[in-house]
């Protein structure tokens, strides 16, 4: 499952940079329009196959728009909205995180008892409802994904913060007479963002197949919008005729979460220091040993609540 | 152990409360129920009466009371078509939705559970890589994607199963194997890592000093003790399926009450939208809370730590 330790993710690595640069450089990458299609050249079949064509690799869909620059321009939609997301609900919910741990006391149980609420709604079908009926568009995606995501963040970096809180240079400056705010600013922040660029980077999986099934329901980013959820959502009544519209889409989308995924576990069993202890003790079988406690996934299990 | 129980049920009690605030506040977001309910050309003084009716000239709060009041008494009001009470919508399809949880909870246990024993029994073999293999690709494939290839592979193609629907065995395996394939993954990883630390543990090496059989060790003294948490988590993972429902259904044409709420969304018929959402919400909740209290139980470290 994680990548032994001293091994660099080099499958995820490639992966990750070919995905960035796909997306920022999209419009050079992309040999046709992906939202305009010549309606004469609609369903033709991926390169290769009887009745393909060079200029379209990968074929058209039903509108004869081109496989493969629609495929080239959802890699934006999917990476906007998880950056998007990401960045919205890990802002607010470390900055929850860091004031409930470093506060403690009734601040600290309110937040807290909000955040357990917060993640243990059935995400997708709070997800779904909430898109359409605040009418679909990518704005509400956003909103409604980071919604459902704070809470992650605030859980973990809370007890993060406890930790910290405990450490000598902490005390120190409580004597000196440092305001709450420069403690938790100079002292603990730094301190936890080996742990939130692990939670964030472990959360993009999450969020891109999120977004990706709102998409294929029917509420998320709207047509003509290229969003791979969408694509194959399109492709699904052409199943039997022209498979191309809804696999490669579908592999685009499982070869990022997939190297995503790989990539957050490599950091969680590199940065988080918690864990480099466990592995460290644990010599045997570093990182596959897994506390039962953590093995439970508190509403954690993406897929799963995807069905 | 009695405070960690009451703690808990108040949580989840607090969180359908959530459920229900936000369905009630998404209700009369969109848009005055008056307007969906009668014809485009009604007078404004029918409007009145039929706001007088069903209570909408009332202030807020009062709603919100009322409102939550009838869920209590499982009154959900009627469908806007069909104008049959919304309760009996519910009770149709609920069923097929708990049959295909069940059956997918099935499937992941028994591809999980002897998986992840052989993985780790066989740590570092060719077809221990292959599980692995099998249980990264689960969590990171977009389920509806999943759905739409093994239609495309065993249905389009090989025609061994039907592409959707209900009724015999044949339909179910499809649709259940969907379902499954995320959290097998994870039964999978979670047996392994289980089985490993019971592997290395004393009364392992001490039954085999005894000399005892290999398989007798491994299936009677190993996996009895390593399948505590995997039992937990695959009551959780229906409870999970429930939350997640909304996609399955929909990929297979599954009559459930997820496929119900995303229809309803479309007819914009609110009544049935609101009480399926709450319906699953509650059963999802309980469900955990379930899980939770039964894994407190089981596992006395939890039960201290958290009391």
């Amino acid at each position: 499952m994680r990548v032994r330790s001293r091994e660099l993710p080099w499958f995820a690595g490639a992966i990750l940079i070919a995905l960035v640069l796909t997306a920022v450089f999209a419009p050079y990458l992309a040999p046709q329009s992906p939202t305009e299609g010549d309606i004469t050249q609609k369903l033709i079949p991926p390169f290769g196959m009887e009745g393909g064509e060079a200029g379209h690799p990968l074929g058209t869909d039903r509108f004869g728009r081109d496989v493969l620059s629609r495929v080239i321009y959802g890699s934006r939609i999917s990476l906007i909205v998880s950056l998007l997301a990401i960045g919205l609900s890990g802002t607010f919910g470390t900055a929850l995180g860091l004031i409930s741990g470093y506060r403690g006391g009734l601040t600290d149980s309110l937040l807290m008892r909000c955040a357990d609420i917060g993640l243990s709604l059935p995400t997708i079908l709070i997800a779904v409802v909430l898109v359409a009926v605040s009418e679909p568009s990518f704005q509400n995606v956003v909103l409604v994904i980071s919604f459902l995501l704070w809470p992650r963040f605030a859980r973990q970096i809370r007890g993060e913060t406890l930790a910290v809180k405990e450490q000598d240079f902490v005390a120190l400056a409580v004597v000196a007479g440092r305001s709450s705010t420069w403690i938790i600013s100079r002292h603990i922040f730094p301190n936890v963002v080996p742990t939130l660029l692990v939670i964030s980077t472990l959360q993009v999986g999450y969020v891109i197949l999120l977004e990706g099934t709102l998409s294929f329901l029917g509420v998320g980013v709207p047509p003509p919008n290229p969003a791979w959820g969408l694509m194959i959502a399109e492709g699904r009544g052409f199943l039997a005729t022209a498979w191309w519209i809804t696999l490669f889409p579908g592999l685009a989308m499982l070869l990022t979460v997939l190297a995503v995924n790989l990539m957050g576990d490599w950091l969680r069993d590199h940065l988080d220091p918690k864990l480099r202890q466990v592995g460290s003790r644990a010599e045997a079988e570093p990182a596959t040993i897994e506390p039962v406690p953590e093995a439970r996934p508190r509403g954690a299990a993406a897929g799963a609540d995807g069905g | 152990m009695w405070r960690y129980l009451v703690g808990r049920a108040l949580q989840t009690l607090l969180s359908m409360l959530v459920v229900i605030s936000i369905v009630f506040v998404l209700t009369r977001l969109s848009g005055n129920p008056v307007h969906l309910l009668l014809d485009v050309n009604a007078s404004e003084r029918d409007q009145q009466i039929l706001m007088h009716h069903l209570g909408l000239d009332r202030p807020l709060p009062v709603q919100y009371g009322i409102y939550v009041k009838n869920i209590f008494m499982g009154d959900f009001g009627s469908s806007v078509l069909t104008r049959r009470p919304v309760t009996e919508h519910i009770w149709e399809r609920l069923p097929a939705t708990v049959e295909l949880g069940f059956v997918a909870m099935f499937l992941s246990v028994l591809i999980g559970v002897p998986l992840g024993m052989y993985s780790a029994v066989h740590r570092g073999t060719v077809l221990d890589s292959a599980a692995r293999v099998f249980a990264v690709l689960g969590q990171s494939m977009p389920a509806f994607w999943l759905g739409l290839m093994l239609i495309l592979i065993f249905a389009v193609v090989l025609g061994l199963f039907p592409a959707g629907g209900r009724g015999g065995v044949e339909n179910i395996i499809l649709p259940a194997f969907t379902l499954g394939y995320f959290t097998s993954a994870a039964i999978l990883r979670l047996t392994r890592s289980a089985m490993l630390e019971v592997l290395g543990s004393d009364y392992i090496k001490f039954a085999r000093l005894k000399g005892l059989h290999e398989q007798i060790v491994l299936w009677k003294h190993g996996l009895k003790n390593a399948l505590l948490p995997v039992v937990t988590f695959a009551v959780m993972l229906f409870v999970q399926f429930l939350g997640g429902a909304v996609v399955t259904e929909t990929v297979f044409a599954w009559p459930g009450l997820g496929r119900l709420i995303l229809e309803s969304i479309t007819t914009r018929d609110y009544p049935i939208v609101q009480a399926g959402v709450l319906v699953l919400s509650a059963l999802y909740l309980i469900g955990n809370l379930f899980v939770d209290v039964l894994y407190s139980y089981l596992n006395p470290r939890i039960r201290h730590a958290r009391a």
